[in-house]
């Protein structure tokens, strides 16, 4: 416990990186480099329930690195993820992964390239019925018949990544928030995907909680060697270990780039998300008529 | 006005229709799932359990209580005539043809079917499904399947369970309360009922517990992810469950009189 906070507290995972490009990493042996951007969007359009999510978005991840997708609440971020995911279409425009055009798959092309992929949820999405062991063994499983020693021996291996090994026996209900989070990370890698997704990984985290899953998307990036996308609008934690930041706003991306390029804008849309102010391009006042007219009209 | 009732009840037709076809490509994945899904049989047993043996002791104690009203009034009724000791034919036929598969039908829905479709419901709010999604494994062959499957295969059981429990209950009033010959209870009963009364009531059940399931699959399984929308699930799997298990026993009774 002692380590953790003071893990938490030197920030390890913040170590200075190469600024001024959004850089690929080293791969881990088996993963491809078919080009520099293994999530790849172009002239993105995308409607949900007649509101205009994303009008001609472009955006690219970079292979092997850490890319944050930050934006003001219902900016499209979860939805974008969506679309990479497959499990939303776009109006127009493509979102490719590792070239396949996603829109264009089968249901069962759309499994496949799923099994290249691991997401976190932003609540850990954990099977209820099942133990923190047989969750992680899940997607084994499924997928590949393996002996039942395998099976331990890889479950075991993702616990000890996430430093949860001796919870394997917890069921869902008895982990705290930041231990299920840790929990479906695991379950996120033990296919060893090559890109790994997390859509708000630190809603509701206490401080020790959210300096481990920073610390861990940081190292699992880095040694397993997969790429990362990560959404979330809490810009100070995620821009200590993001190599990349795409700022998301009404529907288009207003800032691209390393993170300190991005917090240094001038844009005023960028300047008040990145700094949280609490009013600017974004009103702090809902559209509303005059409150003295309105106040008098109601009496 | 009478263009804009014409038009609400265009709509509601519409939505009518549009909801059945829905059904339809619904319950024809399921079919299509189903022969996959009986391999691994594992999980259906899990399933069976859960919709078969935890619904025991309301279908037990449900079906004692319905053979003994039906123990008091069919006496009552039979008394009359004089013929009080055909009360085992009476309550074995109302049983096996109507009241056992109908009754333990209703039971089933209102006990393993919201059961079946709130936990689908929580799980899609939870983001459960999309999770097993995700991890490129298809959430109606591995989640949905398995519940279907062992309702289908609980529901007669338990109508038989009901029966038999029924019966016993129709005897215990008939027998040892009002005073009806046990042996004419039984021979009357034994003479009386045939093969194809019995297999009418297991048609039937059959029938309910496919139409039960698959209500119960649906509904869970497109349920709006709230607190309201799992609510709603439920609330609608009870109502289309019983109004069309008592539909389809006009249907079947009218086919097979």
């Amino acid at each position: 416990m002692g380590s953790r906070a003071t893990a938490a507290t030197k920030r390890p995972w913040s170590r200075p990186r190469p600024e001024g490009r959004c850089a690929g990493r080293r791969l881990a042996p088996g993963h491809s480099r078919g080009s520099d951007a293994i999530v790849r969007v172009r002239g993105l359009h995308y409607r949900a329930g007649g509101r205009e999510i994303f009008a001609g978005v472009d955006l690219d991840f970079p292979r092997g690195a850490v890319t944050a997708v930050m934006g003001p609440s219902g900016s499209g971020k979860t939805t974008l993820l969506r679309l990479i995911t497959g499990q939303a279409r776009p109006e127009r425009g493509t979102v490719e992964f590792d070239g396949q055009d996603v829109a264009k798959l089968g249901r069962r092309e759309l499994y496949r390239m799923r099994r290249r992929m691991g997401m976190l949820f932003q609540n850990g999405a954990l099977l209820t019925d099942f133990d923190v062991y047989e969750n992680i063994a899940f997607p084994l499983r499924e997928h590949a018949r393996l002996p039942e020693r395998l099976v331990r021996h890889l479950v075991l291996t993702k616990l000890q990544a996430v430093g949860l090994r001796g919870a394997a026996r917890l069921m869902p209900a008895e982990l705290s928030g930041g231990m299920a989070r840790r929990v479906a990370l695991a379950r996120a890698i033990v296919m060893d995907p090559e890109l790994l997704i997390y859509d708000e990984p630190f809603v509701g985290l206490d401080p020790i909680s959210l300096g481990v899953v920073l610390r861990l998307i940081r190292r699992l990036n880095d040694t397993l060697g997969v790429t990362s996308i990560v959404v979330s609008h809490d810009v100070r934690e995620i821009t200590a270990v993001a190599d990349c930041c795409h700022l998301l706003s009404a529907g288009r991306i207003i800032a691209s780039g390393p993170p300190a390029e991005v917090a240094g804008s001038k844009h005023e849309d960028v300047r008040q998300f990145m700094h949280g102010l609490p009013d600017g391009p974004v009103a702090f006042d809902y559209p509303a008529p005059a409150y003295a007219e309105q106040v008098l009209r109601e009496r | 006005m009478a263009s804009a009732i014409v038009r609400e009840l265009g709509e509601s037709v519409q939505e009518t229709l549009l909801a059945l076809g829905r059904y339809a490509l619904f319950a024809a994945r399921v079919a299509a799932e189903a022969p996959r899904a009986l391999l691994r049989f594992r999980l259906v047993v899990e399933q069976v359990f859960n919709a078969g043996a935890l619904s025991l002791v309301i279908i037990m104690l449900s079906g004692l209580f319905v053979g003994m009203v039906l123990g008091l009034q069919g006496f009552d009724l039979l008394e009359r005539f004089g013929s009080e000791e055909s009360l085992g034919t009476a309550a074995a036929l109302g049983l096996f043809k109507e009241l056992g598969p109908v009754v333990a039908a209703l039971l089933f829905a209102g006990r393993a079917g919201t059961a079946l479709a709130s936990e689908l419901g929580l799980m899609r709010a939870t983001d459960q499904i999309a999770a097993i999604e995700m991890m490129a494994v298809d959430p109606v062959r591995r989640v949905v399947m398995p519940r279907f499957l062992g309702g289908v295969i609980a529901m007669p059981l338990l109508a038989a369970i009901f029966s038999m429990i029924g019966l016993y209950g129709a005897q215990l009033v008939g027998v040892q309360l009002m005073g009806v010959d046990q042996g004419q209870f039984w021979s009357q009963m034994r003479a009386a009922v045939e093969l194809h009364d019995v297999m009418e009531g297991v048609l039937k059940s059959v029938v309910f517990g496919l139409s039960c399931s698959l209500v119960a699959v649906y509904e869970g399984y497109h349920s709006v992810p709230t607190a309201e929308g799992v609510g709603r699930a439920t609330t609608r799997t009870v109502v289309i469950s019983s109004v069309s298990v008592l539909l389809l026993d006009y249907v079947l009774t009218a086919v097979m009189l």
